[in-house]
């Protein structure tokens, strides 16, 4: 049941939010040849390497490497929005929305710096009624 | 060594939405089509490869034999993303390759709605598209469009110029789905889906099936079938190795390359030899990226490329002359085998208006995103 009070859930498994303090993305790191993904996992696909993935926090900053401007979606998804590939800074890709800027590629520039920042999951609920945090990419600097 | 192995029939039918008929239905069309071409019958087949991505679970194979003549041969069905249709022709080909069997079948078939492809995230919880980026299939490709624009400075209108071109030959090609020049205001100025791509620069979903019958080089003889037959000089897949950032965004590149470079070692070639490609133009952007995938040009030419006309029907080296997935039309299933019939009719000299003259030699390319890709290197043998 939908509680005011509840703690909002993880819109993915790869979005942690600690009890006390700041919510992050969590990944791992391979500890045979470096390689970074996004949450945990046992086998490195790079390396094949098993059992050497060691639990990191990713930064929350970052810069753009590439993007779309979405005009035509799924019903009910509210376009435009801009689909943002990031590179996190100290390694790690992820693929999420890049607000607060015109949906314009003139506004737009490739390896600008951004921020990840965590909020409300664009106010989707599910079938219980739970809220969800997700997270975002804003302009930085 | 073994021996060479031949096309000997190839049809498809003409591209379209048929929503009353069923996918058994379609495939058939074009088996008995592809036999015709041959001159043979469901009898003379040795088994089947049969393609088709939506009813995976559902033994289209089979059900097309049920159609045609149920004479007890092996079906294979494959599945493979947009690579199902040149899977099923390459698993026919293996099995002639490694002389299990002299004449075999190969059908790529698909029904498709209408609409968006990819997306929705799937899982518990709630809807993922439009909150953590887009996954629909235009986003992706705009994504990968927009890695090449960072690069090289590729632009919004060169992309859409491989619309307007792959538009324009699909008006010479009656098997295609749409014949209608779209000029490059038209295209700029459609309604867009993802930027860079517009509607126009989307492929159009619809139906379709393709087939193909595969012969060993023994038996082309036997049959007395090489005037019109195509040698099979390379037939390669691969999956998409390790990458950076693969886990967010498909790379459909690096197996492309893999896959060429295969493809013209295997058959002894180089881009420099090959007189036309059909290449995986899902979107625009997708077939920017593959000019130089495929070394048609160099790296970072592929915008200069499409503004000399080089890809265009009496350029450098024709690409989707049958208009491509743009204009043609995309039934996942079916296209692999289709971009076959289209250059093997080439290279048979039989294709009319949109001729590229005297081809010898020709390259079919289909990428399954997630990620498959086939690549087929075809020979003139007559
Ligand atoms: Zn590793």
């Amino acid at each position: 049941m939908s509680d005011g009070n509840a703690r909002p859930l993880p819109a993915v498994d790869y979005l942690k939010i600690p009890e006390d303090g700041e919510p992050y993305l969590e990944g791992s790191k391979c500890g045979a040849c470096g390689a970074v993904y996004l949450g945990s996992r046992q086998v490195c696909s790079r390396c094949a390497a098993r059992d050497q993935m060691e639990s990191i926090r990713l930064a929350d900053t970052g810069t753009l490497y590439t993007y779309a401007i979405v005009h035509r979606s799924f019903p009910g998804v509210d376009v435009p929005f801009v689909s943002a590939v990031v590179d996190l800074d100290g390694g790690g890709t992820v693929k999420g929305n890049l607000m607060d800027i015109e949906p314009d590629p003139d506004k737009i520039q490739f390896g600008m710096p951004v921020q990840v920042v965590f909020r409300d999951a664009l106010g989707r609920k599910d079938k219980e009624g739970n809220s969800y945090l997700s997270y975002f990419f804003v302009p930085r600097g | 060594m073994s021996s060479d192995v031949y096309v000997v029939g190839v049809d498809m039918i003409k591209f379209g939405r048929f929503p009353e008929r069923s996918v058994p239905d379609l495939g058939a069309e074009a088996a008995l089509m592809a036999l015709d071409d041959a001159g043979l019958t469901i009898k003379d087949m040795q088994a089947l490869y049969c393609g088709n991505l939506y009813q995976a679970n559902a033994m289209v194979g089979q059900r097309i034999l049920q159609q045609i003549g149920q004479t007890g041969i092996p079906v294979v069905n494959c599945a493979n993303a947009c690579a199902t249709g040149a899977t099923a022709f390459r698993e026919a080909w293996m099995a002639v390759k490694a002389e299990v069997y002299d004449v075999v079948l190969a059908v790529g078939v698909e029904q498709m709605g209408k609409g968006l492809l990819g997306g929705g995230g799937g899982g518990s919880g709630i809807p993922k598209e439009g909150l953590l980026g887009g996954g629909t299939m235009p986003t992706v490709f705009a994504e990968a469009g927009m890695e090449h624009a960072r690069k090289y400075g590729t632009t919004f209108e060169q992309f859409a110029k491989v619309s307007v071109k792959n538009h324009h030959h699909s008006t010479l090609n009656p098997k295609a789905m749409y014949q209608i020049e779209t000029p490059l205001p038209e295209v700029m100025n459609a309604e867009m889906i993802s930027y860079p791509n517009t509607k126009l620069m989307c492929s159009v979903n619809v139906d379709g099936s393709a087939a193909a019958v595969l012969c060993s080089e023994r038996k082309v003889r036997e049959l007395g079938l090489m005037k019109r037959a195509v040698k099979v000089r390379a037939s390669v897949l691969t999956s998409d190795p390790w990458q950076e950032r693969d886990l967010v965004m498909p790379d459909v590149n690096t197996c492309t390359r893999m896959a060429a470079q295969e493809a013209y070692e295997r058959a002894g070639v180089g881009p420099e030899d090959i007189d036309l490609v059909e290449l995986h133009d899902c979107f625009a952007t997708a077939e920017i990226l593959h000019y130089e995938n495929l070394r048609l040009c160099g790296e970072g030419e592929a915008g200069r490329f499409i503004d000399e006309g080089q890809p265009a029907l009496g350029g450098k080296t024709p690409v989707n002359v049958s208009g491509g997935l743009l204009s043609k039309g995309h039934p996942l299933g079916a296209t692999g085998i289709a971009n076959i019939y289209e250059v093997a009719t080439h290279l048979r000299g039989e294709a009319g208006k949109r001729q590229v003259k005297d081809a010898r030699i020709g390259l079919t390319h289909v990428i399954g995103l997630g990620s498959a890709c086939g690549i087929h290197i075809l020979e003139k043998s007559g």
